[in-house]
């Protein structure tokens, strides 16, 4: 739909309605771009049947950060916008961790960190062969800290698992660094591997479209150190 | 995984059943986590898509068994218990308890299985924390029939469910639907106001230790593999009506306190909960022999247990007791 290097602004004002954020700055969610991205340009997904067979699989490993999620998901219709008013109340399906029982589109409850890489391997094994969707997983760079994803990296890579990618998103939040980049540390365990940024929207998209034959794909998404909780 | 006898034992029983299940359940795969691919080696050369190893990485294997899960297959993970339930907890309960999916996790080691390993092998707690997840069925089968019987049924579903095998058996095979079932009368048979008589409620591989222990007592033998949920409508039909319970475990004492003691809310009781000691760490080796017996969980300690509550004595299971 669009490919310029800025979420549209309905979207913006979607999370605004999330977040409570008057000032509608989407560097304040360093999610927003590539989440936006993959549900504008990547995925195959079915707003009107979410649970399609052949859907693209997004699982939000980072759950704690869900507001950029909710609002992309509500701009592509998998529940009304009004479920953004009043989220994390009792009578809310949106939580600040999500639910997957709760919300279309959601595929995992997540928020305790470390959780979504190993579930995306085992899900990509699971469609491997009996599918041609992809499964896209997000963490944070800081999440990358919990030793799970250590366990899952080595696994994926090894098996080969072409039809998994995992994204990234480094706003430099870890806590005792990855000497040698994040990048070079998914390539060793076999992963194509790359570095893209958030300005150019047509790149990012570029980036996260791409896959290899053989092997999964890290994209590791550089973005501003801003005020989100850190992960 | 000794075969005295001729039968094999539960863990034997499970990698025998492990090729049939997998031809008979297209979408089921099973996970290890290297643990028990040394007694495969023939099903995972045969069906390589249906066998995943992920190497010594717990963490992964739940991870991993979750998103199988979540694709529509039914994973089927094993390892020992103590690596199982306990290094990748968590995971168990969010990767498929708040996902909202099954598997079936088959344990090996139950609680002192491997007695010369020492306590880094050793789970005794192990039902009582899956107990403690929405959503479980918890199976510890006395007999290898009964493994088969659970196998397959279970690898058709789509449930939780944990089943936790064990060296330790009993001769013949019991019934595997979930029920307490009376598997001995009071000794003297055909006595008026036999079912007021105090019930022995033996779980698993404790039933042939049991009808040793109270061979000439005056209690009931009852019956179950499935103590969670407990089938706690047929134990109130056991009971009677001023229940005197012995409930033994081959795990943590009074795993099954809570379910046991809403069963029985209404009536007055006395109920003793047979088990692993959990006040202290046994710090030997040996064999599971001797850790039956240190633990109170041999004939002798369940008569001893059992006697006292028949006596209405406190009950003094201690570790060298």
């Amino acid at each position: 739909m669009t490919s310029s290097g800025t979420v549209p602004r309905p979207v913006v004002d979607l999370v605004a309605r999330v977040t409570g954020d008057e000032k509608h700055d989407p560097s304040a969610h360093s999610t927003l771009d590539v989440v936006w991205v993959l549900y504008d340009q990547v995925l195959r997904v079915f707003p009107d049947d979410p649970e399609h067979p052949d859907r693209d699989r997004f699982l939000l490993s980072k759950g704690h950060g869900p507001a950029s999620t909710y609002a992309v998901l509500a701009a592509r219709g998998f529940f009304p916008a009004e479920w953004l008013d009043d989220v994390a109340s009792w009578d809310s399906p949106l939580g600040h961790h999500p639910d997957r029982t709760l919300v279309p589109g959601i595929e995992i409850g997540s928020g305790s960190l470390g959780h979504g890489l190993p579930i995306a391997v085992g899900m990509a094994l699971g469609l491997r062969d009996r599918s041609r969707a992809r499964v896209v997983v997000l963490v944070g760079d800081a999440e990358l800290d919990e030793g799970s994803n250590a366990e899952a990296i080595a696994v994926a890579g090894r098996f080969g698992l072409d039809n998994l990618t995992c994204v990234v998103v480094d706003n430099h939040s870890d806590h005792l660094g990855w000497p040698g980049g994040i990048g070079a540390r998914f390539a060793l365990e076999g992963w194509a591997a790359a570095d893209v940024g958030t300005s150019d929207h047509a790149a990012l998209a570029a980036a996260l479209r791409a896959t290899a034959p053989d092997r999964p794909t890290a994209v590791v998404v550089d973005v501003p150190a801003g005020p989100e909780a850190a992960a | 995984m000794s075969a005295a006898g001729g039968v094999p034992d539960a863990r034997s029983r499970f990698y025998a059943e492990l090729d049939p299940v997998l031809v008979a359940n297209p979408d089921a795969v099973l996970v290890l986590a290297v643990i028990g691919a040394g007694y495969v080696g023939d099903t995972i050369a045969r069906r390589p898509g249906q066998v995943v190893d992920v190497g010594i990485r717990e963490q992964a294997m739940i991870g991993v068994a979750g998103g199988l899960a979540l694709a529509g297959r039914r994973p089927i993970v094993h390892t020992f218990a103590s690596f199982l339930v306990e290094r990748a907890y968590e995971q168990v309960k969010l990767d498929l308890g708040h996902q909202d999916v099954g598997a079936l996790l088959v344990s090996a080691g139950a609680s002192y299985d491997v007695s010369s390993g020492g306590r880094t092998h050793q789970a005794p707690g192990d039902v009582a924390l899956i107990s403690a997840l929405p959503g479980w069925t918890v199976h510890v089968p006395g007999h290898g029939d009964e493994v088969a019987e659970i196998l397959h049924r279970e690898a058709a579903r789509s449930g939780r469910v944990y089943v936790r095998l064990s060296g330790q058996r009993n001769a013949k095979p019991q019934p595997v639907d979930g029920r307490v079932h009376l598997v001995r009368d009071v000794a003297s048979g055909g006595q008026a106001g036999a079912s007021s008589a105090p019930l022995v409620l033996a779980v698993g591989p404790m039933l042939d230790v049991v009808l040793e222990a109270t061979r000439d007592l005056p209690v009931r033998v009852a019956y179950t593999g499935t103590p969670h949920p407990l089938d706690t409508a047929g134990l109130r039909d056991l009971a009677g009506p001023t229940p005197v319970l012995a409930v033994v475990e081959p795990y943590l004492a009074g795993t099954s306190a809570a379910a046991v003691a809403a069963a029985l809310a209404d009536r007055p009781s006395r109920v003793l909960h047979v088990g692993v000691p959990r006040d202290a760490e046994l710090r030997r080796y040996g064999t599971p022999r001797d850790h039956a017996a240190a633990h109170g969980l041999d004939a002798a300690g369940v008569r001893r247990q059992v006697k006292a509550l028949l006596g209405g004595a406190a009950w003094p299971a201690r570790i060298g007791a």
